[in-house]
């Protein structure tokens, strides 16, 4: 049975997409058939994080409207064969998403994919209400900053209230909490909110901790989501997530300031 | 920011992912600018290519797959369309 996981924040620019972006990859790399729909129409993304940018034709928008086929509208990865990508329309509004229309495309990738992976857009209004609408997990990207911690407790209660199992009094949306830009030095200077402190406040099972990291520009920069960058902290940090939220268990790592020593002090730059 | 052995080793990585960065954005950036001003025509387009092909041969329009890669000096469009067998054709010129 298909999973349809959305990943939201409801706060913008705290790495929803390179979320949903390295999350989809590693899925995938694990075998599993995965589709990530970008539902940020209007202002589409996605398909840059993952680097298809040039090979978009349909979108979502078209789909809903009968121009063109589901089939028409994914774009297959090249990298990873288990992957496709379904693009948010960049010239239209979001009015032109539909429950209707989500409904009828997530059930028709329900049978072909394992996982359908929803990357929401900032805000609480139509477009975010369908990411997470269907959703039987939901991945809540938090940044360890006050805005971002509050705007994840108002979309924990939408999930809790709106989606559709919420509305069908079904079993609740499984909830994930995914910290990313995550800053261990300044979290033991005291100047960045704790891990537990936000686990606290949220009260959601942390699923993993992404530590800030030069890799995840370098890693849009180039179209190549982050986690294909294994030698990178980032991208290890959401190999583990991924193995977690399969059921796997694995320590949290990147979250102690490291101890430098005079040696790296002299020729270590940051942490890649 | 480098730490000073960086320099030496004439490390320039960070500066090629920046421009490639540049350099993605520019191409789909021209495209997007075009699209502001007329209508994505490629719906149509292909609406159009399938029914001139369906006049001469009976295809499944779900088996029509449309390829686009946008580049900076050139795109290429590659429209594939699954003619079915020999046998299904006679079939379907049979029936009309």
């Amino acid at each position: 049975m298909a999973q349809v996981v959305v990943v939201t924040s409801g706060k913008g620019g705290v790495g929803k997409t390179t979320s949903s972006a390295a999350f989809a990859t590693g899925l995938a790399q694990r075998g599993k058939k995965t589709v990530v729909i970008d539902f940020d129409v209007g202002l589409r993304n996605l398909d840059l994080i993952m680097g298809v940018e040039r090979r978009v034709v349909f979108d979502i928008v078209n789909v809903i409207s009968g121009e063109a086929r589901l089939n028409q509208a994914l774009i297959r990865d090249k990298r990873v064969d288990t992957l496709s990508i379904l693009p948010a329309s960049q010239t239209r509004d979001k009015d032109a998403l539909t429950k209707e229309g989500v409904a009828r495309i997530i059930e028709e990738l329900a049978k072909d994919f394992d996982y359908i992976l929803c990357d929401s857009p900032a805000g609480i209004e139509k477009g975010a209400l369908l990411a997470l609408y269907f959703a039987d997990q939901a991945v809540v990207v938090t940044n360890p900053e006050v805005s971002s911690v509050r705007d994840s407790d108002r979309i924990l209660g939408v999930l809790q209230s709106r989606s559709k199992r919420a509305e069908e009094k079904k079993d609740p949306v499984k909830e994930h909490l995914l910290v990313t830009r995550f800053d261990p030095v300044r979290v033991e200077r005291g100047e960045m909110l704790k891990l537990e402190d936000i686990q606290e406040i949220l009260s959601i099972p942390l699923l993993g901790v992404i530590p800030e990291s030069e890799s995840v520009l370098k890693a849009s920069n180039t179209g190549t989501p982050v986690i294909m960058d294994a030698e990178s902290q980032a991208g290890q940090a959401y190999a583990d997530a991924v193995a977690r939220f399969l059921g796997e268990e694995k320590p949290h790592r990147f979250i102690e300031a490291e101890k430098k020593g005079l040696f790296k002090r002299l020729f270590g730059g940051r942490a890649a | 920011m480098m730490s000073w052995i960086d320099f030496f080793r004439g490390k320039r990585k960070e500066e090629s992912s920046a421009s490639a960065a540049k350099e993605r954005l520019q191409i789909v950036l021209a495209h997007e600018r075009i699209g502001r001003t007329r209508e994505d025509f490629l719906p149509k387009l292909q609406q159009e290519l399938v029914a001139v092909v369906a006049r001469y041969v009976a295809i499944d329009p779900g088996k029509v797959n449309v390829n686009l890669d946008r580049g900076g000096d050139m795109s290429t469009l590659a429209i594939e369309i699954e003619l079915p067998a020999p046998a299904a054709m006679r079939m379907a010129a049979g029936a009309r």
